[in-house]
């Protein structure tokens, strides 16, 4: 039969010599092996004391942000929940009353805002799909263990960014 | 014997029989550490510094484990099981001769505890009783995969303890004697045994792996397959005891391997060392007692490397199959050791009748 490329090899199987037979060289080019790891650099990252140094663009836990005057910037349009791809937004629009300028900047804003960190799947997209740069995924936070499901579920109270102070900045 | 012989030899004994405790316990530690290395991971470091705590850590638990037995097991003989590994696994460090003498108040402290005229066969006696410990054990537990790892675990000791005595044959032929402090002394300097008996050595060492049931002979044992062998039903400190045991064969038989082919405490230049000591010191004891002093070390620095040895090759060996480990007991090393013996025995009679 003709072959269908030339990569097949020809197996043969031959006598070993007496050096394979004796297993003993085998093994001692086996223990120089181990021995070589024994020295290298090892992989371990001390995890508690010590991170893993992340990308720039590592997408972790989620931030809802506020303009340079405090004041909230989501609008609840949905559109991260309509992006979701795990469908893991949920939020409930209201409106704003007189003298709350100060804390949303739109006219509609969020009341709840919730994330469930167990259906995320971080991609992303809710960042992408968001017209007013609210929502973002920050690259040095990420979502802890918890004991109880329902401790996934990240509110506003979790979500927004904290208020800058003067002092603080 | 006066009774402050008895003292210091009651002495002795504490801390030789303190010291084998020590290193098996640090044996552990060693052995997890050696495994991380090799593996290019750290190992236990969370215990006291380095880790450092960890056996202490691991003997509080077992201990504080629940000391559990099978309804249907043996009760006597299941206890008594794990007792004889241990007790049969201390003994056998008594005739080894850690170092040559002392002298304190001009009166000669030899470094090893009872001087037998027969200390290769007691050590041999004593090693094979250990394999009772694994017997009772794995028949008591009444359990299937118990039972298959203490018949293993005699099947292999038998096999392989023929092909170890074949091999040993040869050193006595060349030392003419079976006290180990005699050819200890034989070996001076730089006089070792395994410039002579290389081939003896690697029989020797490879029959040393399957006495102690370890990698790549631990087929008593055999996790994969038989869950764990002979301790299966064990737990609690019991297990621990099968454990500990274990390290102290692996330490035994490094002093054995030391003392018949590595020369023990001899290390080249002592005589010209003790020598030299003397003159710059002024004192034959107190050289004498240096060069003995350093002896120590080197022979605890053989016994590490061979404790160190028997980890690295744990870590890079797979186990052996059942008829290949019996395929090279029987039809390998056996011929081999007693080929050993005629060529040895011929060596001797070439030099007596040339020289």
């Amino acid at each position: 039969m003709e072959p269908l490329s030339n990569r097949s090899k020809k197996v043969q199987k031959r006598e070993m010599t007496f050096a394979e037979r004796a297993y003993l060289p085998a093994i001692a080019q086996g223990l120089g092996i181990t021995l070589k790891h024994f020295f290298k650099k090892k992989a371990t990252v001390q995890y508690p004391e010590q991170t893993r140094e992340r990308s720039d663009i590592w997408r972790g836990l989620h931030v809802l942000k506020r303009d340079e005057n405090g004041a909230e910037r989501c609008t609840a349009c949905g559109l991260c929940a309509v992006a979701c791809p795990a469908e893991a937004i949920t939020m409930i629009a209201g409106e704003r009353k007189a003298g709350e300028e100060h804390l949303y900047r739109e006219e509609k804003y969020a009341v709840t805002y919730e994330v469930n960190m167990l259906r995320c799947i971080f991609c992303g997209l809710c960042e992408e799909a968001c017209p007013k740069a609210a929502i973002f995924l920050q690259d040095d936070k990420l979502a802890p263990a918890r004991y109880e499901r329902d401790e996934f579920i990240y509110g506003k109270d979790r979500l927004v960014e904290p208020l800058k102070t003067t002092e603080t900045k | 014997m006066e009774s402050v012989d008895l003292i210091y030899k009651a002495i002795y004994i504490l801390v030789i029989f303190g010291i084998t405790l020590l290193i098996a316990t640090y044996s552990t530690y060693f052995e997890r550490k050696i495994a991380a290395f090799i593996q290019d991971r750290v190992g236990p470091n969370r215990a006291g510094p380095a880790g450092l705590l960890q056996p202490l850590a691991d003997a509080g638990k077992l201990f504080f484990k629940e000391d559990f037995i099978p309804a249907k097991a043996n009760k006597a003989l299941f206890v008594i099981g794990p007792g004889i590994a241990m007790l049969v696994a201390t003994m056998s460090s008594a005739v080894i001769p850690f170092g040559e003498n002392l002298i304190v108040d001009g009166r000669e402290i030899w470094l090893q505890a009872i001087n037998v005229n027969i200390g290769v066969l007691y050590v041999f006696g004593v090693v094979s009783l250990g394999v009772y410990g694994l017997m009772i054990g794995g028949w008591a537990s009444n359990n299937k995969f118990s039972l298959l790892g203490a018949i293993r675990a005699a099947s292999q000791n038998i096999s392989y303890e023929l092909a170890m005595g074949l091999s040993l044959i040869a050193v006595l032929m060349m030392t003419g004697s079976l006290s180990l402090r005699e050819i200890a002394e034989q070996q001076h300097g730089f006089n070792w045994n395994i410039w002579y008996q290389p081939l003896g050595f690697i029989i020797f060492l490879i029959c040393a792996f399957a006495e102690t049931n370890r990698t790549p002979f631990d087929l008593p044992e055999s996790e994969a397959e038989l869950i764990g062998g002979y301790h299966t039903e064990y737990g609690s400190m019991k297990l621990g005891m099968y454990l500990f045991a274990e390290y102290i064969n692996i330490f035994v038989a490094s002093a054995v391997m030391a003392t018949l082919y590595f020369g023990a405490y001899n290390f080249p230049f002592m005589l010209e060392l003790e020598a030299w000591l003397a003159d710059m010191l002024d004192s034959v004891v107190a050289a004498n007692n240096i060069v003995t002093m350093i002896g120590v070390g080197v022979m605890f620095a053989k016994i590490f490397f061979f404790i160190f040895f028997f980890m690295w090759v744990r870590w890079t060996l797979p186990r052996f199959r059942y008829d290949q480990l019996m395929k090279l007991g029987w039809q390998i090393l056996i011929p081999l050791a007693i080929l050993n013996v005629v060529l040895t025995g011929g060596a001797i009679l070439l030099k007596e009748h040339l020289f």
